[in-house]
């Protein structure tokens, strides 16, 4: 037993279920950001001129005169940046208490409620995070461009040439299944750890929105990438 | 019956352990399993071997002493619609010629003492960080002195019923104590004398949760699905709620 001269208060705050509320809250606002971003892209069915003034808007013209022309972005980023530190952060020092925690293995282990979705939740978060880091070094910040030249002020085509690549799609498609699991299970935790998990009906409940939010998630982003793929988009 | 036991062999806390294959003949179908390892000790007994230290007292699935993972399930309930605990599970859930494998707890928390049995102190030093009420010896106060709400009596009660066998830190893939101390918070947080320390009492007893090495809860649910006494997960969203609540209280400010 750890001696310790810091207060219950201070220890409580350093707690692993203070770490579980932050990554809830952060986790949280990464999924309406999702949902957002995913609105967003369904644009490109509207057309080149649509989607490309929308992304002019997003970031230039969002909330001017508010703020000056193409502040807004930046703050949003910067939110959304600190967000998945924090949710990173917490994650690495849970996962770090939980391999110490649980010990020696098992040499035979059988699990009863235990969903596929919470199992692959930490390794799945690390390769979310990898496929993020390709994803802005792609579109954000032209590094990698498979199948279009990099032009920040015409996304439509950009968006059309790397999805007409067979092999981007690829690499999105399993970017976007990581991240369907990660919301099924992830949404639910959020919820159940922010204390909403208030008996069997709110189990239910808060399982079906997850599902519901996890599939809309998925269809909605790989629906603009299939339909170039394919050649739906002209 | 004919059965194959892989049992957990582990000389004690500092020691190597290693599963060990022995043949039961002519288990009956009505031996609980505990009954099932008492045949074999007295087999191993009078051929002179050690035999197989766990951990057992009432055998009425109340005590919450006994406790092993059987086929990788805590108390061997697996797939079955009835929650149970070790001594009340029958050989009559087996079969003719079954490969049975038996191992202990396995968590940073509770270190192998002996075999089968394991150290569970650790669950003991979360409740004596707040899983109590403090309260004046003396004669017993009249029983309707305090009125409770039967809503949440009841609700204390389902939260009572917590044996402290460990089954949720066994199955839980973090080694987490969260269902017990979830359990234990619960309790007395739907009880009005359990008011007056329910602010303090989360915070110590999440501080000696983590501090006693147990893993971090993921609400996974493999504790709630093993647990003998059916403590409900939503638990773990209770003792989360008053945590959060306790954060903006003063109290265990002061070291």
């Amino acid at each position: 037993m750890a001696e310790t001269t810091r207060s219950v208060h201070s220890q409580a705050l350093h707690s692993t279920v203070v770490k579980k509320v932050l990554m809830a809250l952060t986790g949280l606002v990464l999924i309406a950001f999702l949902l957002m971003h995913m609105f967003g892209n369904l644009k490109i069915f509207i057309g080149q001129e649509a989607y490309n003034h929308y992304a002019e808007w997003l970031k230039m013209d969002l909330l001017y005169p508010f703020l000056p022309k193409g502040w807004f972005i930046w703050i949003f980023r910067a939110v959304i940046a600190a967000c998945l530190v924090i949710h990173v952060y917490c994650a690495a020092k849970l996962w770090a208490v939980s391999l110490h925690g649980r010990g020696s293995r098992y040499v035979k282990k059988k699990t009863r409620d235990q969903s596929l979705a919470s199992k692959i939740m930490r390794w799945g978060g690390l390769t979310l995070l990898l496929l993020l880091i390709f994803h802005i070094l792609m579109f954000t910040t032209g590094t990698i461009t498979p199948g279009f030249t990099y032009a920040l002020h015409d996304p439509y085509h950009m968006f059309l040439g790397a999805f007409s690549v067979w092999w981007v799609f690829a690499v999105y498609l399993i970017f976007m299944i990581v991240v369907c699991f990660h919301v099924r299970h992830g949404f639910w935790s959020a919820f159940t750890t922010l204390g909403a998990n208030v008996g069997p009906t709110a189990r239910i409940v808060l399982n079906v929105l997850a599902y519901f939010f996890a599939a809309l998630i998925f269809v909605g982003f790989i629906l603009p990438p299939f339909a170039v793929l394919i050649g739906l988009v002209p | 019956m004919k059965i194959t036991l892989k049992v957990w062999r582990q000389a004690n806390k500092g020691s190597a352990g290693s599963m060990q294959t022995y043949q039961l003949d002519d288990v009956s179908e009505d031996m609980s399993f505990l009954e099932m390892l008492d045949m074999l000790n007295e087999q191993l007994t009078s051929k002179n071997e050690e035999p197989v230290a766990f951990d057992n007292d009432c055998r009425e699935g109340i005590c919450g002493m006994c406790g092993v993972v059987i086929n990788g399930s805590a108390h061997g309930r697996y797939e079955s619609p009835v929650a149970t605990t070790t001594c009340q599970l029958h050989m009559r859930n087996f079969s003719d010629g079954d490969v049975i494998e038996v191992e202990p707890w396995r968590a940073a928390a509770f270190p192998v003492i002996k075999d089968l049995v394991v150290d569970r102190s650790a669950l003991d030093r979360i409740v004596q960080a707040g899983g109590y009420i403090s309260v004046n010896t003396g004669s017993a106060p009249e029983a309707h002195s305090v009125p409770a709400p039967k809503r949440l009596a009841d609700r204390a009660f389902d939260n009572a019923v917590c044996v402290g066998c460990g089954a949720c830190v066994a199955a839980c893939p973090n080694g987490s104590g969260m269902l017990f101390t979830s359990a234990k918070i619960a309790h007395l947080a739907n009880l009005p004398q359990g008011q007056p320390e329910r602010m303090l009492r989360v915070k110590a007893m999440i501080a000696a949760h983590d501090a006693n090495g147990f893993g971090g809860c993921q609400n996974i649910g493999e504790c709630a699905a093993v647990c003998p006494k059916q403590i409900p997960l939503e638990s773990i969203s209770a003792l989360n709620r008053d945590l959060i609540h306790s954060l903006f209280k003063g109290d265990g400010k002061t070291v």
